[in-house]
């Protein structure tokens, strides 16, 4: 059953993150990523990172996607036009060499990880208890430095949206 | 069909993700594309980080990759008023068109 869930959300990821690559619309890249991050969303909840799931979700499904979309709207962003016309020949080339790339690149994982016992839902299960008392004493130093980039960021976004520059 | 899933099937789904960001982010001429194709790269990242806190039993994989997804919170914000900047000045989203550093 995990390989089964395994296997059906990493071909919607894969599936989503090559039309992200190939549509032209922004507005279908987008829709292709926040599937992308629906399904890792799921695969998170089978590692038993029921936190980090939800705030996927939330975070970047929700708030970070929705920043996205905004702006593709807010300048009305249509298809991309072409810069160059590339041969047939060039992009049939392409596509096998990023495929013998990823080929080789998933051969070279397989043989150097160590045979482990594999993973199965229920085998860990982290807590959103245990990731926030590990970020409160162990991390608790990066947890405050977070909250300056946070306002950083804030800050540095509200002059550049401004109208003068 | 087996039940458990082999660790090295994560890390692999994990590197094809980021290859894809990869290629997204050198083929898109579109500013926003380009842009989306580095957050698909934070999230293959993330998964690595899950997958390797399931290994050793551990929740600091889910930290880390919680700390990515503010700083890629905090970077899309700042991003995307770069790019509304950017369009402001030169009424385009291609980054072939903005090449005035370049030359």
């Amino acid at each position: 059953m995990t390989a089964l869930i395994f296997l059906i959300f990493a071909c919607i990821a894969v599936f989503c993150g090559i039309s992200l690559v190939v549509q032209t619309h922004p507005i279908a890249s987008a829709l292709s990523l926040i599937g992308v991050m629906g399904s890792l969303a799921i695969l998170y909840l089978q590692l038993g990172g029921e936190f980090i799931a939800m705030a996927q979700i939330i975070v970047y499904a929700g708030a970070i996607m929705v920043l996205f979309v905004f702006v593709i709207m807010l300048l009305n962003a249509g298809a991309e036009t072409p810069t160059f016309q590339a041969s047939t020949f060039v992009k049939y080339l392409g596509i096998v060499l990023l495929v013998a790339f990823l080929g080789l690149i998933s051969f070279i994982i397989q043989a150097a990880l160590p045979k482990t016992e594999g993973v199965v839902f229920g085998g860990f299960q982290g807590t959103a208890a245990d990731v926030g008392r590990k970020l409160f004493t162990s991390y608790l130093l990066p947890f405050e430095v977070t909250s300056v980039l946070i306002l950083i960021a804030l800050v540095g976004a509200i002059v550049l949206a401004r109208k003068e520059i | 069909m087996p039940n458990a899933v082999p660790l090295s099937w994560y890390l692999i789904l994990s590197a094809i993700l980021f290859g894809l960001g990869v290629a997204g982010f050198i083929f898109r001429r579109n500013i926003i594309t380009v842009f989306m194709s580095i957050e698909l790269m934070l999230n293959a990242v993330n998964l690595t980080f899950v997958t390797f806190s399931y290994q050793f039993k551990q929740v600091d994989g889910h930290i880390y990759s919680f700390f990515v997804m503010v700083v890629a919170a905090a970077e899309a914000a700042v991003g995307l008023a770069i790019i509304l900047t950017v369009f402001k000045n030169r009424s385009t989203l291609m980054i072939d068109d903005v090449n005035s550093m370049k030359y």
